[in-house]
């Protein structure tokens, strides 16, 4: 008789990333459909989806802090921005390489973030919402008054990036890099929240008396954790900085770390599946709203300022309907829809 | 030598007086019991043992070994496991993961073996092999998966006491772990404690008001009333003493003593 359950007999098997074989073929499909996309659709949707990338690793990273860590953090995008300075300051005017030019984005980013870290040892919940706030308004005013270093909002162009003495300067030879470093980084979140590490981040979040009663050092893993998380974030920001080519200081405003808050509460705090699909959710808002709107704004001219202002609305609409009618996010509808169909073709 | 020699602490609030030179000493393989009215300082002998304060003067040996600005989490690594008055778990985990963090520091890999190189199966195996013992222990397997949140409350307070044993403790200490239990239930964690303390031959360091149970399963007890230790010794002896019958009773304990029909 074959095996129709899925049926767990080891502690190797229960300790799997991916458990049942469905889940694996299903994902191997879907890797397959990302590495054949560039050649079936259009450069626009390439850039899309580049940019989905982006923000996927980005998401990552601030849910590794915020989800896993419960460090609520409203400085990502400067993180961003760090990496994404780096990397181009670094080309433009040092002439460092694609591959010298990413990692130590990241690293720069993750050392501001260790010292940003450090008052979360004496901080919380609103007091650290405030910190990090404060660092983002920091970071933007540097980024536009440093003009020497940053060309304010002039913006610094970059040298198309070349790897192994390969250009990629098109959108669809960068879509490949960026889904690598987006898998790496999904895969690198996923091992992590599985292990020790991710264990102690997960209980610092949840009880911290408790966490430091059974032999977690506090301070060392909220370091650790906006570390890990300043690090991806300038990574990301880097790769966004090589798609466009150009940047500027309204790149990595105050409203980019909401949309990637609002990204992780509406894909799911504390998962990586929630990071990943919250992010690709957020980014294609907007353009479905425009491929809605558009039409109705040249068929009624006179409707066509406030086509923008309902982007905003319906932006605010989704985060408070899923913070009111689903808190765990795509992930928990996801989770729903899984245990629904789990005995089908039987009630239950 | 005991394991654990608290030598003279005194610990102040402002003008309250939490602990006034205590002193007492729990040799291995004890089971200890810390008994006293509400406000005795219970409690803060506990939190001052795991380093949530540190006493205003006095000595704490821990295997002949003082520890005076040690942090909490370094005095879990030492082997001094705890369990809460007030449940300190991790509600959104399982059972296992709650147990598998009081491995925390017996884990060997650290980050970069973890998520950089990859997620270690092997240990991860060898101490979920111990956490299933340790589930098998307090016979809670029908909850492994269960998220710890939506459990009940006695269940709670075992798992609790699950994720200290997970640590493999030298000494354990335990903060009321029957408080607001049913008699079924307190009659289930005083069982597991004399489990552990025969089975395991853990030290166990107790507070409990349930004075049946004290008296039951403890084998010495000392007696706090505010602040200062009035007695020591086995439940017998520290019934028969008259100041721990004041202090439970009031200054006309003889009346009330004699009332309940002991002469």
């Amino acid at each position: 008789m074959a095996v129709t359950r899925f049926c767990v007999r080891t502690y190797e098997q229960d300790l799997r990333i991916f458990p049942s074989l469905a889940a694996r073929i299903s994902l191997i499909i879907f890797g397959l459909v990302l590495l054949g996309l560039p050649f079936f659709v259009g450069k626009y949707v390439v850039f899309v989806a580049c940019v989905c990338g982006v923000s996927v690793i980005s998401a990552l990273g601030l849910n590794i802090l915020t989800g896993y860590t419960g460090l609520i953090s409203l400085g990502h995008a400067a993180f961003m921005g760090i990496g994404a300075y780096t990397a181009a300051i670094l080309s433009s005017k040092a002439g460092f390489p694609f591959v010298a030019a990413l990692p130590l984005a990241g690293l720069m980013a993750a050392a501001i973030g260790a010292v940003v870290g450090v008052p979360t040892l004496r901080l919380k919940g609103l007091y650290l919402v405030v910190t990090t706030l404060a660092f983002q308004f920091i970071t933007e005013h540097v980024i536009y008054h440093w003009e020497s270093l940053t060309l304010s909002d002039r913006g610094i162009i970059l040298p198309s990036p070349a790897l192994l003495g390969y250009k990629l300067d098109t959108y669809e030879s960068f879509y490949y890099v960026i889904l690598f470093f987006a898998v790496a980084a999904a895969m690198f979140t996923k091992n992590l929240a599985m292990s020790r590490t991710g264990r102690a981040f997960v209980a610092v979040r949840d009880r911290d008396i408790a966490a430091e009663i059974i032999g977690i050092h506090l301070a060392k893993y909220k370091i650790l954790a906006f570390v890990i998380s300043s690090f991806i974030a300038g990574l990301a920001g880097a790769l966004y900085a090589y798609l466009m080519g150009l940047i500027g200081p309204d790149h990595f405003t105050f409203n980019q770390s909401i949309l990637y808050i609002a990204m992780i509460i509406v894909g799911g705090l504390g998962t990586v599946f929630g990071s990943v699909i919250g992010a690709v959710f957020m980014v294609l808002l907007p353009e479905v709203i425009s491929a809605v709107t558009g039409p109705i704004a040249s068929a009624y001219p006179t409707f066509s300022p406030r086509v923008g202002a309902i982007s905003v609305i319906v932006y605010g609409l989704v985060i408070i309907g899923f913070l009111l009618f689903e808190p765990d996010g795509l992930f928990g509808i996801w989770i729903k829809i899984k245990r629904y169909w789990k005995p089908w073709p039987f009630t239950y | 030598m005991g394991l654990l020699d608290i030598k003279d602490i005194s610990l102040a609030f402002g003008g309250i007086q939490a602990l006034d030179r205590v002193s007492l000493s729990v040799e291995p393989g004890e089971l200890y019991a810390i008994i006293g009215p509400n406000g005795a300082g219970k409690t803060s002998i506990l939190n001052c043992i795991s380093g949530f304060y540190t006493p205003d003067s006095g000595t704490i040996l821990f295997e002949g070994r003082g520890f005076s600005k040690e942090r909490p989490d370094q005095i879990a690594k030492l082997g001094i496991a705890r369990t809460f008055q007030n449940v300190e778990l991790f509600s959104h985990m399982n059972v296992i993961d709650n147990m598998l963090l009081g491995r925390h520091h017996h884990y060997k890999s650290g980050f970069f073996k973890n998520a950089v190189l990859g997620y270690r199966a092997e240990e991860e195996n060898r101490h979920r092999l111990k956490v299933e013992e340790v589930i098998d222990f307090l016979e809670m397997e029908q909850w492994r998966k269960h998220l710890v949140g939506s459990l009940p409350y006695g269940v709670q307070k075992r798992v609790e006491l699950g994720r200290a044993l997970a640590q493999e403790p030298k000494l354990l200490l335990l903060d009321e772990p029957m408080a607001g239990m049913n008699q079924e239930e307190t009659e289930d964690i005083a069982r597991f404690v004399l489990d552990v303390h025969e089975e395991l031959e853990t030290t166990i360091v107790m507070i409990e008001h349930d004075m049946d149970v004290v008296m039951d399963i403890s084998e010495r007890v000392c007696v706090l009333d505010f602040g200062k230790k009035i007695a020591e010794g086995s439940p017998r002896e520290v019934q028969k003493d008259s100041e721990v019958q004041k202090a439970y009773l009031g200054e006309d304990y003889e009346t009330v003593m004699r009332g309940a029909g002991n002469p």
